[in-house]
């Protein structure tokens, strides 16, 4: 008997039993479907978090003051001051002692309300030098970036992100404009270009200020010489964790500090923040993986079920069709056929459905959801895979089957 | 009923041909502690071209030994050779070959695929003997022509009677040309006048030559054949005899009546 011709009969076989087979086939789809979604649910998640974190900038380290291990990483409250200054910054600059950093931004951070006019606008005032542009991969929309000058003359000048601008000025434009921080008049030189990035820190609402404005005219207090964080770019990739070790060190002699365990800042990387971040993602996925993986089984045992009850309801069928000459090996084969086809079949359906939701689910909410293509692949193998291994018990029971015990009339 | 002749070739067996021989054949079913010995020590030979009925009481052990003449049961003890081959020994895969390629069955339950046409019920030994699809059709409408069933061959099961049921079996039965015809009980669900055409289509199919072999517990249905072996017990209590006629040049079914013991 040709495998066409088997095949022909297996479908025939499911053809006759609609319903059941339909049941069964929707068993394995469920299964299949809910593995691509909880995969893709994870895998958007994890994205989600990582092109945020990816949005800082590019083969970032990032320095904050404080202990890890003494004080759990927590600043002090507002106005205490910070163990990491503007002095620190410009050691790590230095080229002969750390040539594995690119670039280094030093930055502060306060919320204010900016006034302009009659509107205002309160937002965060992030005082910097004039590499945090390079350093964050920010672009410049419009005018020009704050300047080494600016920092050193603490002039009057800011740099709006997109948001702000528009939230200020509206489509008229922010450049040449100025706004009123803490009584202090500024002139808008630049604008941001709008990074797109969402989440909780909105890179396109923030007003960037020279550094030494922001400490000595706008905010003043005790921290008009500490920084809240250094961002220090390092090279390129690889040179990522030659930088780390430079910074580390460097920052352990400046802070006459001679046991690394008592260091008073924290260096975090990149990789390391996504690591942290994505962590909880992955364990979430893994957890709702393994419950769609056991709906998955549950599915197969679905088939198994099926085809048992199909082996024994058709008896007489296995016992005839032996009689007119099916050998084991080709009633073993109608069977295994018939398994396969519901697992292809649910694994089919599954995945149309899957990959379905996974686009229109983001349509209707904010969660993304990517499709991952090995979980895909994988989830239709498994489909498949289950057809064949829960088919292989009931076809074995339908080969083995005497052929008298099918015919028997009394 | 059908005047279509049959498949050329099965007319050239010789008549001494033996087609099956049974040597000594035991048959013991064991299930736990209980065994029971339903055949002893039988043995007979049926030539090709003849036309035997096997008949005996309930329990006697009547589809038992259909079942081994059929292959598909093996016998406990001895031997059996069909058309030369001793399929005692032979392993599930080879049997069924030999079901498929020696031997046609007909049921007393039909035993058609209720949702597949008269046709491809007809078709199905061909489907597994790897016949071309085109060749199995031709057959089996040919097969069916000659059992009077020329204008059923879509009909499903359910659409037909019971006597027409039972000459589609036949038909399949025929459509492999097998050495032996095995009917078991073919009259038993059937009332007269379908009992009277299959049994007729029987003598027609044995009239051209072909091998019949037929279990039966009713004496009249028995009679038809040319010969009837007794089974009593397990063992053969008569092996009857075969009438000494020239089988070849018969063409009508007279000499065939009433021959034999009556039980
Ligand atoms: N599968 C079996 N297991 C045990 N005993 C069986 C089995 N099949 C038949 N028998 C016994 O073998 C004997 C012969 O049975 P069977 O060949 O069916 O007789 P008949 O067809 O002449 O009525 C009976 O005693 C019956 O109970
Ligand atoms: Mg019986």
């Amino acid at each position: 008997m040709s495998w066409s011709e088997s095949l022909r009969t297996a479908l025939e076989a499911l053809r006759l039993h609609r319903m059941r087979s339909t049941l069964t086939v929707v068993g394995i789809m469920i299964g299949v479907a809910a593995v691509i979604l909880t995969v893709g649910f994870g895998q958007g998640a994890q994205d989600q978090v990582k092109s945020q974190i990816d949005s800082l900038g590019s083969n970032l380290l990032v320095i904050s003051p404080g202990s890890s291990t003494s004080s759990g990483g927590i600043r002090g409250g507002l106005g205490s001051a910070s163990t990491l200054t503007i002095a620190d910054a410009e050691a790590l600059n230095s080229k002969v002692a750390a040539p594995d950093i690119a670039g280094v931004a030093p930055q502060t951070q306060s919320s204010a309300s900016l006034t302009a006019g009659t509107t205002n606008w309160t937002t965060s005032v992030v005082g910097t030098t004039q590499s945090w542009l390079d350093v964050r991969s920010q672009k410049l929309a419009s005018g020009r970036f704050i300047t080494d000058e600016d920092v050193a003359t603490q002039a009057a000048v800011v740099v709006l992100g997109a948001t702000t601008s528009q939230e200020l000025f509206g489509p008229r434009g922010a450049l040449d404009q100025t706004v009123v921080v803490n009584g202090t008049t500024l002139s808008v030189v630049g604008v941001l270009e709008a990074s797109g990035s969402t989440g909780t820190s909105n890179n396109d609402d923030q007003a960037i200020v020279p550094i030494s404005t922001a400490g000595q005219r706008l905010f003043g207090g005790t921290s008009r010489t500490g920084v809240q964080a250094i961002y220090v770019q390092a090279v390129d990739q690889a040179s990522l964790s030659a930088a780390y070790q430079e910074a580390n060190t460097l920052l352990l002699a400046l802070h006459g500090t001679t046991n690394p365990t008592d260091a008073d800042f924290t260096i975090t990387s990149q990789d390391s923040l996504v690591e942290a971040a994505t962590s909880v993602d992955k364990t979430m996925t893994l957890l709702l993986g393994a419950v769609a993986a056991i709906s998955l089984l549950v599915g197969g045992i679905g088939v198994m079920n099926i085809m048992l009850v199909s082996v024994t309801e058709r008896i007489g069928e296995i016992g005839l069709r032996k009689a007119l000459g099916a050998a084991p090996r080709i009633i073993r084969r109608q069977f295994m056929l018939e398994a396969s086809v519901l697992g292809l079949a649910g694994g089919a359906a599954g995945v149309a459905i899957g990959i379905g939701l996974a686009f229109g689910i983001p349509l209707l909410s904010e969660q993304t959801i990517s499709i991952s293509i090995p979980a895909t692949a994988g989830a239709l193998v498994v489909a498949i895979a289950i057809g064949v291994i829960f088919g292989v018990y009931p076809a074995d029971r339908a080969a083995r089957m005497a052929p008298i015990d099918a015919l028997r009339t009394d | 009923m059908s005047s279509q002749a049959l498949a050329p070739g099965s007319a050239t067996l010789a008549t001494t041909d033996v087609v099956l021989a049974l040597r000594d054949i035991g048959k013991t079913y064991t299930s736990g502690e209980l065994s029971v010995e339903a055949l002893r020590s039988v043995s007979f030979d049926i030539r090709a071209g003849e036309y035997v009925a096997i008949t005996g009481p309930s329990g006697s052990g009547k589809s038992t030994l259909m079942h081994i003449l059929g292959c598909l049961d093996i016998p406990s003890t001895g031997a059996y050779l069909l058309a030369g081959d001793d399929v005692s020994m032979m392993d599930e895969a080879h049997l069924a070959h030999i079901r498929n390629r020696r031997i046609g069955f007909v049921f007393q339950r039909f035993h058609l695929m209720a949702q597949l046409s008269a046709a491809r019920n007809v078709e199905l030994p061909l489907v597994y003997a790897n016949v071309p699809a085109l060749e199995r059709r031709e057959r089996a409408v040919e097969a069916l022509a000659q059992v009077g069933l020329r204008d059923r061959t879509e009909h499903r099961p359910g659409e037909l009677s019971g006597g027409q049921q039972q000459r589609v079996a036949v038909a399949r039965a025929l459509v492999t040309e097998p050495d032996l015809i095995l009917a078991d009980e073919p009259t038993g669900n059937l009332d007269s006048v379908a009992s009277a055409d299959v049994l007729a289509l029987l003598d027609e199919v044995n009239a051209l030559g072909r091998t019949v072999v037929l279990i039966t517990h009713e004496p009249d249905v028995a009679a038809r054949a040319q010969r009837i072996i007794v089974v009593r017990d397990g063992y053969v209590a008569d092996a009857g005899q075969n009438d000494q006629r020239d089988l070849q040049s018969t063409s009508s079914l007279k000499a065939t009546k009433s021959w034999g013991p009556t039980l």
